[in-house]
């Protein structure tokens, strides 16, 4: 009697189960299976074809000796550090100007957010015609008079990644400056006043009260931009297609193009793990803070 | 008015109330505002230049500065840019990247939302043994790396005979939109209130009546919000249209990309920007249109960077 009355374990609920079945194929196949197979792939000598024979760390090496590699590396450091640095200083200046109580608040957030929505490719083509020596900015100084004055990013090895910077941050500090004024507009409105009445000044307020106060703010904003870091690709191809030279490579391009141009799939999936890597080195003290922290502490 | 004031104000002392007010020109304003004129003006000046460039005629951007406006205004450049611009020796124009992003766009988008709403919903109100667990996958899934798992992807979509094909192209927008977009609709989809669900349970409603019936038509906004994400993001994918497609099927972003770094032929800047500006113009409408809407989607999309 009771056997007949309970119902099958699988069967209860079958309908949220197979609701959920593009999640849960998609979380096994792809975040879990690909990335699997593509870690144990990174230790085989695969070449046009994906095979199984394994060489160790022979990819790894070979890789960490590539000199459009450790370019690729370096390019992204710079890049990075310059990201996250000046995305979160103009970020928060910005966010702090718009918390001054302004008019047309609206439209100024309208205007600094706009690049936001618009795709890397289209970033990356309109900062390449504004950077060109003949026509851009370079070409109006110097037609203004300034006969000797040099500003072309694009054109030069040494600074190529920072004429990408350049544009990258137009794309994407506006976003960052709304995450912020969030952080900022949920801080207690009391703190103000009480800071006021003790007569310290407002930049102190910010710098030694309000920021510390927004760490779970800065925080996601920080995973934000190093997630966004990693992932840049569209805006090099679009800007400078990894040129002059190899002089703009970075990590992201370095798989694409060992994946489907030289035919060298053990390097693709080799630098691929190692972006994972890097992604984890990130996330894991992060989630570890967010999640792990609020289990244990309160 | 003053009359007003000594009757609703009697017998009470009037003077004035509420902080003092400031004046207009103070040096604070005339710095702030001043500081916020710069940084629009900073902040705009791309798309002036994109639209300015693409209103000249190629004479007169070889002669002026790309920041002055058109003397002459020609709309040949935009004519050129949509029906006639070159990707390698195929000279059709920009508009059939358009029309194919629009293929792949609506399939895509509509589909994503729908799957993820059902599986945020499932989440929600239908908890399973081990249904969290997935949902914790998917959400780190968010933060791998496209390039880890692209080349897996390649082989999956081959043996489906996808490859190369919109659908393709279509499965894997709905594979990566879907993190973000479930751990949208299930966090929305907790947020309404229980007695609802419980109610429309007691009433004999079932798994799919109670979607469609109650949390659908309670929870536009979240749909708007997801269909702002999509559409977008979408719209400027470059890596998975360059890679799940071939030449016919490349999305507006990719022969964008072929047209204007296309190293044969004498450059033309204006049919360049004209082309870059009909690519931008759809999220750009998209974003003025709608206005707070597409902050509270980007900020939930975040994580897709």
């Amino acid at each position: 009697m009771a056997g007949a009355t309970k119902p099958v374990r699988i069967l209860r609920n079958l309908n949220a189960k197979i609701a959920a079945l593009p999640m849960i194929t998609t979380a096994l196949v792809i975040f879990v299976g690909c990335t699997i197979w593509t870690i144990v792939h990174s230790f085989t000598n695969s070449r046009l074809l994906p095979k199984l024979e394994f060489v160790g760390f022979a990819q790894y090496e070979r890789l960490w000796s590539t000199r459009r590699w450790l370019i690729s590396i370096e390019n992204l450091a710079y890049f990075g550090i310059g990201s996250l640095v000046f995305s979160l200083v103009i970020g928060f200046l910005l966010a702090a100007l718009l918390d001054q109580k302004i008019r047309f608040e609206n439209t100024v957030r309208t205007i600094i957010l706009y690049p936001f929505a618009l795709s890397f490719i289209v970033t990356g083509l309109v900062w390449q015609w504004i950077l060109n020596p003949e026509f851009g900015i370079q070409h109006i100084v110097r037609s203004l008079g300034f006969e000797n004055f040099v500003f072309d990013p694009l054109y030069n090895p040494d600074i190529v990644i920072f004429g990408v910077l350049i544009a990258g941050l137009w794309q994407g500090t506006g976003f960052i400056m709304v995450i912020l004024l969030s952080g900022l507009r949920g801080i207690d409105g009391e703190i103000w006043k009480a800071s006021r009445i003790d007569g310290i000044p407002k930049w102190k307020t910010y710098l030694f009260v309000v920021i510390p106060m927004m760490r779970p703010t800065f925080v996601t904003a920080l995973v934000i931009i190093t997630a966004g870091i990693i992932k840049v690709y569209d805006l090099v191809v679009a800007q400078t297609n990894g040129g002059p030279g190899i002089a703009s490579e970075v990590p992201a391009k370095y798989v694409y193009d060992s994946m489907f141009r030289s035919q060298n799939l053990g390097q693709g999936f080799a630098a691929s793990t190692m972006m994972l890597l890097s992604v984890l080195i990130v996330l894991i003290p992060w989630a570890y803070l967010e999640f792990g922290g609020r289990k244990n502490g309160k | 008015m003053a009359n007003n004031m000594n009757e609703t104000t009697a017998g009470v002392v009037t003077g004035p109330s509420g902080p003092k007010p400031r004046p207009i020109l103070s040096p604070r304003n005339i710095m702030i505002y001043g500081t916020i004129l710069v940084v629009c003006f900073y902040y705009a000046l791309p798309l002036y230049v994109m639209i300015v460039t693409s209103l000249k005629g190629m004479p007169e951007i070889r002669l002026g500065n790309i920041f002055s406006p058109p003397v002459e205004i020609t709309f040949q450049p935009w004519v050129k840019a949509w029906a006639e611009a070159c990707t390698g020796l195929d000279c059709t124009g920009l508009s059939k990247g358009f029309w194919n992003s629009v293929k792949i766009l609506i399939p895509s988008a509509t589909l994503s939302i729908l799957i993820a709403s059902i599986n945020g919903y499932a989440l929600a109100n239908w908890k399973f043994k081990g249904s969290e667990v997935f949902f914790t996958i998917l959400i780190f899934g968010a933060f791998v790396p496209y390039q880890v798992v692209i080349y897996p992807i390649v082989i999956i979509l081959r043996e489906l005979g996808l490859f190369g094909k919109l659908p393709g192209l279509v499965l894997v927008h709905v594979i990566f939109g879907m993190p973000i977009l479930t751990l949208l609709f299930r966090n929305y989809f907790t947020s309404l209130p229980e007695e609802l669900f419980k109610a429309a349970r007691v009433d004999g409603a079932g798994f799919w009546g109670i979607y469609f019936r109650i949390m659908v038509p309670m929870s536009l906004p979240i749909f708007v919000v997801a269909l702002i994400l999509q559409v977008t993001g979408i719209w400027n994918d470059f890596l998975f249209g360059v890679i799940y497609t071939k030449p016919e099927n490349y999305p507006m972003t990719v022969q964008l990309n072929n047209i204007v770094n296309s190293v044969q032929g004498v450059k033309e800047y204006n049919v360049n920007m004209a082309a870059t500006m009909l690519t931008g113009i759809v999220p750009l409408i998209i974003y003025f249109a709608s206005g707070k809407l597409f902050v509270r989607g980007i900020a939930a999309g975040a994580v897709k960077g």
